[in-house]
């Protein structure tokens, strides 16, 4: 019965090797800042841009999770991230006034913009954004939603709001991917549709076509369509356990001249993607 | 339908290359499917072999939960890990989120009921002459169970690699317990689907074939240690 020996060898093999591997796993943990961050800033690159910065100038390593805005609130309310850096200012506002976060501070804008085929069936090219999405309304056009309680999708709700139109929801010409924004962006080009995507993130999807973009900006520069970032540190009475010394230092970080001077040259196709605007 | 063909070319680039980003995302695979593996068979073999061989009363009622338990969706034990792996949550304290241990303890979930109902199977499955024979021969209750489960093995090897099969490319409890971050818990799966919301696709179906890639390099491992 050679066999047995060689079971019993091998459980004990696995079990030591086991062992060594989460010991390597756990003994090897630097000292990160975590933090909760939109699709957009990773999408974009921006954030890869950064991370070796803010190393370089605190010591600090930067671990992001990205996710769309409301997953990442929720994370932080749950203590499970040190900061957060979001764009959807209303929810943001009443998120610290619940106690959830604190030290809310502006960092950088871009803008929306409502992207298109370029065909432009619903006519909407150099409109406003009311005028628009009436527009797109009265024609039953293909419109593609983020419906997944992002900054954007927030911000597409509250759009439909100012415009006094009612918020679609089953309409057979509304679609909801609850996805990505790079990814509704291809199914809007998919299903020949308009959505509202942020400035960024469009940049980055015209790059990746290089030049052949089914998905063409229709209409922008109307005032409802900024788009703020902020950075809030959870709030450390509620969560003991998150690091608020590192969360501090970043928020310090990214809203100070050198950060600020970062995102300013950060480009892609030669275009400038965010606008700083943290206050002095 | 380029993209298929660029994606081929692309991940023959990302692995000859060396591509460290890659790499990285091929370690945390390999690495937290190993763990989720190894907990999985030391746990789930023994209940396989019980479940299998002794005759208890419930007995059905256990194989029926047990089986139902192989229909379990991955986003949902992610969910589940992630309730109690959060800071809030009961074992919040012990800091597995966003580690590749957490995801670890997610995917042994996945793979638990795959063990046990195949182990229980492949014993179950066993000559009932076994039994009489062993014990005849003077065996214990242990050299019971471990002969049965060596004779089954072939059975057993089969369960392994299908609960492999689904540790590995499981994308759900990853994402969920993981967080997909960069350098540290991103995995073949979860970078997959990043780059597919990104809109990457090529970059997508590289990761897709090198995924493959790896489970061929580990069956193929398997199959030659079983003919020896």
């Amino acid at each position: 019965m050679k066999h047995k020996g060689f079971l019993a060898k091998g459980s004990l093999l696995m079990i030591a090797l086991l062992a060594l591997l989460c010991g390597a796993a756990w003994a090897a943990e630097p000292q990160a800042v975590m933090m909760a961050t939109t699709t957009s800033t990773d999408d974009t690159g921006l954030l890869d841009y950064l991370a070796p910065h803010f190393k370089k100038a605190t010591g600090y390593e930067l671990r992001w999770t990205a996710t769309g805005t409301g997953k990442a609130l929720e994370l932080g309310k749950n203590c499970d991230v040190d900061v957060l850096l979001v764009h959807a200012p209303k929810a943001e506002i009443k998120y610290v006034e619940e106690g959830f976060g604190i030290n809310r501070t502006l960092v950088m804008y871009n803008d929306f913009v409502i992207t298109g085929p370029a065909s432009d069936p619903a006519g909407i090219k150099g409109r406003t954004v009311a005028e628009a999405l009436a527009a797109i309304v009265a024609k039953k056009a293909v419109f593609v939603s983020r419906g997944d309680n992002s900054g954007t999708h927030k911000m597409e709700q509250e759009l439909w709001k100012a415009s006094n139109l009612a918020q679609p929801e089953k309409e057979s010409w509304y679609i909801s991917t609850g996805q990505g924004m790079l990814a509704t962006i291809n199914v809007a080009a998919e299903k020949n549709g308009y959505t509202l995507t942020d400035r960024g993130t469009y940049i980055k999807y015209e790059s990746d076509k290089a030049g052949k973009a089914p998905q063409v900006i229709l209409v922008e520069g109307d005032a409802p369509l900024r788009n703020q970032y902020s950075v809030i540190e959870v709030n450390p009475k509620r969560c003991e356990k998150v690091n608020n010394a590192l969360a501090h230092q970043f928020a310090v970080w990214i809203t100070g001249p050198q950060a600020q001077k970062l995102i300013g040259d950060f480009k892609l196709m030669g275009k400038q993607l965010f606008t700083p605007n943290a206050p002095h | 339908m380029d993209y298929l063909f660029q994606g081929l070319l692309e991940a023959c680039r990302l692995l000859l290359g060396g591509d460290p980003e890659t790499y990285s995302a091929v370690a945390a695979t390999v690495r937290v499917s190993s763990y989720a593996m190894a907990a999985s068979l030391l746990i789930g073999l023994p209940l396989g072999f019980i479940l299998g061989h002794l005759r208890f009363p419930g007995r059905r009622q256990a194989r029926l939960v047990v089986d139902t338990l192989l229909s379990l969706p991955t986003v949902f034990i992610g969910l589940l890990v992630y309730a109690f792996l959060s800071r809030r949550g009961p074992l919040g304290d012990l800091g597995l989120l966003f580690t590749l241990p957490g995801i670890a303890i997610g995917q042994t979930l996945l793979a638990l009921p795959v063990v046990v109902a195949l182990t229980a199977t492949a014993v179950e499955s066993m000559d009932a002459n076994l039994r009489v024979t062993l014990l005849s021969l003077g065996a214990d209750r242990w050299q019971l169970m471990r002969d049965t489960l060596w004779e089954a093995r072939h059975g057993i090897l089969a369960a392994a690699l299908n609960a492999y099969g689904r540790v590995m490319t499981e994308v759900g409890i990853s994402m969920m317990v993981g967080g997909n971050i960069k350098w540290h818990t991103r995995t073949i799966t979860t970078a997959i689907a990043l780059e597919t919301n990104k809109g990457m696709f090529a970059m997508g179906i590289a990761l897709g074939l090198i995924l493959l890639f790896i489970a061929f390099a580990v069956t193929a491992t398997v199959s030659l240690l079983r003919r020896k």
